[in-house]
């Protein structure tokens, strides 16, 4: 895609995007404001940049498994997992140069678990993540045996919290993964493989496209995209705590997806576009936070809000606003006429 | 006139689906509405059904000007329709399928009585003898079809679009159908019939309109016209014959391919298969006598559990597509829709898909170089689409097929299987996929063509393999080829015509 389509194709979530955060400083004018001190950029905006990256990693895995018609659902407890790991890799003293590994082969494993169940086994996508995601927070508490995991390991927690030339670096890890899946999949012919096969797997499949390895390659991307964001929550918080680690997450990174115009029944994706979904969905999130609403009332704001923000972009409720306006138009038109005859007249 | 539609116009982004049409049914007739793929027949019945609203021109029926926004508005104008893929509901019984949505009710519950009653009677004077408390998937296609059209004609009465309704019946069957239909004709029923078969279109017929590139080109009596005028009706130009005959003076080369007791259980028995370069070999069968499932076994699409491909260096993988693909096969298959075509992806990605399959994820072909690829095979194969960005789902089926052919011709393939190439397209990409045919084989490609059109096969093939019951039953060799001896060979169980080497 050129620049103009690219543009033109996440233009609806850009324009999203503005709405919420003109809404939000509506409520808490200070907003947008960014200021400088301590060698980093602080203000809401950076916090968005930064609380949003476990979602948004999420939901470049998640953009690729729904694109061939699949879907993720173990990514939250595939990231207590990998925290889990690393956690315990640090608390045994093996430092991060193993821990990292770990946490990114457990990911692996995971990711090519589901992809074994979906590729080779033809289990249902829903079903077959359901399992780990299921399973996979007990296989979280045994390796933390139950405990919250805590360590204070600096290396570790710099990837959740630490600043790297003023930014976050949960911030810089989301736009890297980013970037860098999203040239792999576009510079090569893997996006338009995974498209083929999610529009029609059975043709797709005649034509010679090895679905069983695009199919294991998704799931496994996928569960690389939630060990990255394991990590990054784990060492925010410097503890691996396999309950609430990136619990419900799953389902904020298939919103962010969805937000983002991929179709749940697979084809045409844009990672970018799943990108700025989970940014929309995190600018909600904080600005809730900020504007002072009862906690109690914040789920259904969001709700109300993901609501609109789907309605707004569903196509049949386009098509019925551009029948409205032509009617109207017919309507001006047939109300114009009769003047025009009059002059004529004269 | 019963229905009279007049300058309807219809555009799609790209292009102009309808141009100005004039269309009128008088009761008591049946009309043909006959055009290549492409040519509007379809966006003209969804504009009179109400399924597409159209951009201009006005619908009278009954000399009132109607204006239906859905098939059910037009439904309860009068006008009903039925499709070639019956849509009822195959699991229910034929008495709940005909009373489904009005079921009489007896203290506020579904009478079974009433509707068997119902049923009945809107099945009188259809001259068909079945149980209406069986399921409707229990019976034929053909016996569906005329359930279909009772239902539809109890609900509209005035005028009937019959969309295809032939394509996957047989000869009795058809009969069957148009003893129904001339039934309707009596009763003064205004009926519309879309078809393929130029045979049936004369065989039941009053007029004939013919559409071209969304235009109207002409409205005659049926009587008042021939096969081959109307043929250059529809195509605009002359076609010296239908088909012509690509097999003269043709000499097949050196061995290709040679399939030793390949088969797989259930699907088709094992059989011996040899192919030479540039050699077409037909096979005829009826629908499920193994004649695809021969195809899929061939290219690795159903693993075969016996016997084996060899060529000249060996033992051919055929253990999946991709690996039948690299070992040089191809395979065009019979439902486009289904197995062929990817909808949502362009012109330009559903041609380079099987090459950029083949080279791998990690080498993509340029864009640059898949757009040259796209241009090159729109134009050498005439494929009507506004661009190479167009999906291709919204192309016509005969264009659709011409995608998939560009596929494979895009990889080069030593040896292509066609299931049933000109299935549900027009006369004149009928014409058009034979000729590419000539040209594959003239180029040393060596083709395995699957079709019911015997005459086809008759044009084409160097030879031909007959398939009955999953099994390969006889082969005709040159001058034995005539439709005559295929229909003897599918027919005669005990007839076995192998052929003397």
């Amino acid at each position: 895609m050129n620049g103009s389509g690219l543009l033109r194709r996440v233009a609806p979530q850009l324009l999203t995007l503005a709405a919420v955060l003109a809404l939000v400083t509506l409520f808490f004018p200070s907003f947008l404001s960014v200021g400088f001190g301590n060698d980093r950029l602080v203000g809401s905006p950076i916090d968005v940049l930064k609380r949003g990256a476990p979602v948004a990693l999420l939901a470049i895995g998640m953009t690729l498994v729904i694109a061939t018609r699949g879907i993720d659902l173990s990514v939250g407890a595939v990231m207590a997992i990998c925290g889990a790991s690393a956690a315990f890799a640090v608390d045994q003293g093996w430092g991060m140069g193993v821990a990292l590994p770990l946490a990114l082969l457990a990911g692996l494993l995971c990711g090519l678990w589901n992809g074994f169940l979906v590729a080779v086994l033809g289990i249902q996508p829903i079903v077959a993540t359901l399992i780990l995601m299921v399973a996979g927070r007990g296989i979280a508490q045994l390796v933390t045996e139950g405990q919250i995991l805590t360590f204070s390991d600096e290396g570790f927690a710099f990837l959740g919290s630490g600043v790297f030339l003023g930014l976050p670096v949960p911030a810089w890890t989301w736009v890297l993964a980013g970037l860098l899946v999203g040239l792999v999949v576009r510079r090569t012919a893997l996006g338009l493989l995974i498209e083929s096969v999610g529009v029609n797997l059975r043709a797709s499949r005649l034509a010679g496209v090895n679905s069983t390895v695009l199919l294991l390659t998704v799931y496994a991307i996928s569960g690389l995209c939630a060990a990255v964001a394991g990590l990054i929550v784990t060492g925010d918080i410097r503890g691996a705590d396999a309950n609430n680690a990136g619990l419900w997450l799953e389902l904020d990174a298939i919103l962010a997806v969805a937000i983002g115009g991929t179709s749940l029944l697979g084809g045409r994706f844009s990672i970018l576009a799943s990108l700025i979904g989970a940014m929309i969905i995190q600018s909600i999130n904080t600005g809730i936070l900020l504007a002072g609403f009862p906690p109690e009332f914040n789920l259904v704001i969001k709700a109300v809000l993901v609501l609109l923000i789907l309605m707004l972009q569903s196509p049949r409720l386009g098509s019925l606003a551009a029948g409205l306006m032509t009617r109207r138009r017919r309507a001006d038109e047939a109300g114009a006429a009769p003047r025009s005859v009059q002059e004529a007249r004269r | 006139m019963l229905l009279n539609a007049r300058g309807l116009t219809k555009q799609f982004p790209g292009t102009v689906a309808l141009d100005d049409v004039d269309f009128g049914l008088a009761a008591g007739e049946v009309h043909a509405l006959l055009g290549e793929n492409g040519a509007g027949k379809s966006t003209l019945i969804k504009c009179l059904t109400g399924a597409y609203r159209r951009d201009g021109g006005e619908i009278l029926l009954d000399g009132q000007a109607v204006n239906p926004q859905s098939t059910f508005e037009a439904q309860e104008l009068g006008i009903g329709t039925v499709y070639q893929e019956v849509n009822l509901l195959p699991n229910l019984t034929v008495a709940e399928n005909l009373t489904l949505g009005r079921q009489p009710r007896r203290l506020g519950l579904v009478s079974r009585r009433g509707m068997r009653a119902m049923a009945q009677e809107m099945l009188a004077g259809y001259g068909l003898d079945i149980d209406v408390e069986r399921g409707l998937g229990s019976y034929s296609v053909a016996v569906q079809q005329i359930v279909a059209i009772a239902r539809a004609v109890h609900l509209s009465g005035k005028v009937l679009i019959l969309d295809e309704p032939t394509a996957s019946l047989d000869a009795r069957e058809v009969a069957l159908l148009f003893d129904v239909v001339r039934g309707l004709r009596e009763r003064g029923l205004g009926i519309v019939f879309v078809s393929h078969f130029l045979d049936q279109v004369f065989a039941i017929s009053d007029r004939i309109t013919v559409l071209r590139n969304g235009r109207h080109v002409a409205t005659t009596e049926a009587a008042d016209l021939d096969r081959v005028r109307l043929i250059n009706l529809m195509l605009g130009r002359e076609l010296a014959e239908e088909t012509s005959h690509a097999r003269a003076g043709r000499e097949p080369g050196a061995e290709l391919l040679r399939a030793e007791g390949l088969g797989r259980r259930g699907r088709i028995a094992p059989f011996d298969l040899t192919v030479r370069s540039g050699e077409v070999v037909g096979m005829a069968g009826l629908l499920g006598s193994g004649r695809t499932e021969t195809a899929e076994v061939l290219f690795g699409a159903v693993g075969a559990d016996s016997g084996a491909v060899r060529d000249a260096r060996g033992a051919v993988d055929l253990s999946s597509p991709a690996r039948a693909i690299a070992a040089g096969f191809g395979f065009a298959p019979e439902d486009r829709k289904t197995d062929g075509i990817i909808g949502d992806l362009t012109v330009r990605e559903n041609i380079a898909l099987a090459l950029q399959a083949h080279r791998g994820w990690a080498r993509p072909i340029p864009r640059a170089e898949q757009r040259r690829l796209a241009e090159d095979y729109i134009r050498r194969l005439d494929i009507r689409t506004p661009g190479a960005e167009k999906p291709v789902g919204l192309l016509s089926g005969g264009n659709q097929q011409k995608v998939i052919l560009a596929r494979w011709l895009a990889m080069n393939p030593r040896f292509l299987i066609l299931d049933e190439p000109t299935r549900g397209i027009d006369v004149g990409a009928h014409a058009e996929v034979l000729r590419l045919i000539g040209e594959m084989v003239a180029s040393g490609m060596s083709l395995l063509v699957i079709s019911s059109e015997l005459e086809e096969l008759v044009a084409v093939s160097d030879r031909v393999i007959v398939v009955r019951d999953h099994r390969h039953v006889a082969e005709l060799i040159g001058q034995e080829i005539t439709t005559e001896a295929i229909v003897r060979a599918i027919a005669a169980p005990d007839a076995k015509h192998e052929a003397a080497e």
